[in-house]
């Protein structure tokens, strides 16, 4: 369950940013989520929940996740490929030179407030 | 209809807790204070590791302990048996120390006249490894029983290690199918500067290299 220290910690840069801005009230967050970026979105969205209910500037927020496929790229055959369904080994020539290119995001994305 | 504005924020969730956990390294250093943020599953003999070392350094450095659980206070004690200053840090449910966790409860402790700090994450190969604390260097143990392939299951944590302490090493002749080789290579593969000690804290096998490496660590941080 480490989803809840990750909101703890998007509430916290959302609450700094809005209040930079000198807003009132957080309607709306977007996050940029990797699909290998070990933050499971159903957990996420229940931690949510919870902690804008805490939060006078952001209860009611929604919470809209958009989800980044995760691609690996080979070096020898410089093909790129779907990291969830073939891992770390190239599924075109059996490499194991490979690297991820995107797929790890944990990004706040945007926000709306007024 | 209330007229919402969008603004823009392209940040990293971490980049707050990256930051202040830089702000705490530099804090630390300037009081030379070395700080080691020690990983591991529950039960892979994280107190008991803790104590040996102790015991070995504690006649040459100031040492304090930092006991981070979500409740009890059984390792703080424990660790006060061995006669150096012990903090039980209590997380409220939360699974790891963030750096601002960790400052307070350094700052709690009083750490300025302290040379090494130790300090005892929740017992968790997850959370810990995304979360910096701050530390001068990080440290894992995996113990034989939990199996040889967990660099492959928890890639994040053990890359993100300075050592990793193998513990439990008396048992290998029970654990026959855990192959020192292949956690070796399994560590070094994800990162290539890790120091692999194998080692047992309850009969004090391979403690000389892993003393050594922590003498040597803090020897160099507080001339540098």
């Amino acid at each position: 369950m480490h989803e809840l220290g990750i909101v703890f910690h998007i509430v916290k840069t959302v609450e700094n940013v809005a209040a930079g801005n000198q807003a009132e009230k957080v309607g709306k967050v977007v996050l940029q989520i990797g699909e290998v970026s070990t933050i499971i979105p159903s957990y996420l969205e229940d931690c949510w929940r919870w902690k804008c209910s805490k939060s006078e500037m952001m209860d009611g927020c929604e919470l809209v996740i958009e989800t980044i496929p995760a691609i690996t790229f080979c070096e020898d055959c410089e093909e790129t490929y779907s990291t969830v369904e073939h891992g770390k080994i190239c599924p075109y020539c059996g490499s194991e030179h490979t690297y991820l290119i995107q797929g790890n995001e944990h990004q706040i994305k945007e926000i709306e407030v007024i | 209809m209330e007229d919402f504005k969008t603004i823009e924020v392209k940040r990293s969730i971490f980049e707050d807790n990256d930051a202040d956990a830089q702000r705490l390294r530099e804090e630390l250093k300037a009081e030379k204070t070395f700080l080691l943020n020690l990983m591991s599953s529950p039960g892979a003999g994280k107190t008991t590791t803790l104590k040996r070392t102790i015991e070995a350094l504690k006649g040459e450095m100031k040492i304090g302990v930092m006991e981070a659980d979500i409740d009890s206070d059984v390792d703080a004690r424990a660790i006060s048996g061995t006669g150096v200053r012990a903090i039980q840090i209590h997380t409220g449910g939360m699974c790891h120390l963030d750096a601002d966790m960790t400052r307070q409860g350094i700052r709690e402790f009083g750490t300025e006249d302290l040379d090494f700090v130790v300090l005892e994450n929740v017992g968790n190969l997850v959370c810990p490894a995304e979360f910096d604390t701050g530390s001068t260097k990080n440290a894992m143990i995996l113990s034989v029983p939990e199996g040889d392939d967990k660099p492959l299951k928890y890639p994040l944590m053990f890359s993100i290690c300075d050592v990793v302490l193998i513990n439990k090493c008396d048992t290998l002749n029970v654990f026959d199918d855990f192959s020192k080789e292949a956690v070796k290579e399994r560590i070094l593969k994800l990162n290539p500067k890790a120091e692999v000690i194998f080692a047992s804290a309850k009969t004090g096998e391979g403690f000389e290299k892993w003393i050594q490496w922590i003498r040597k660590e803090i020897r160099e941080y507080q001339v540098l």
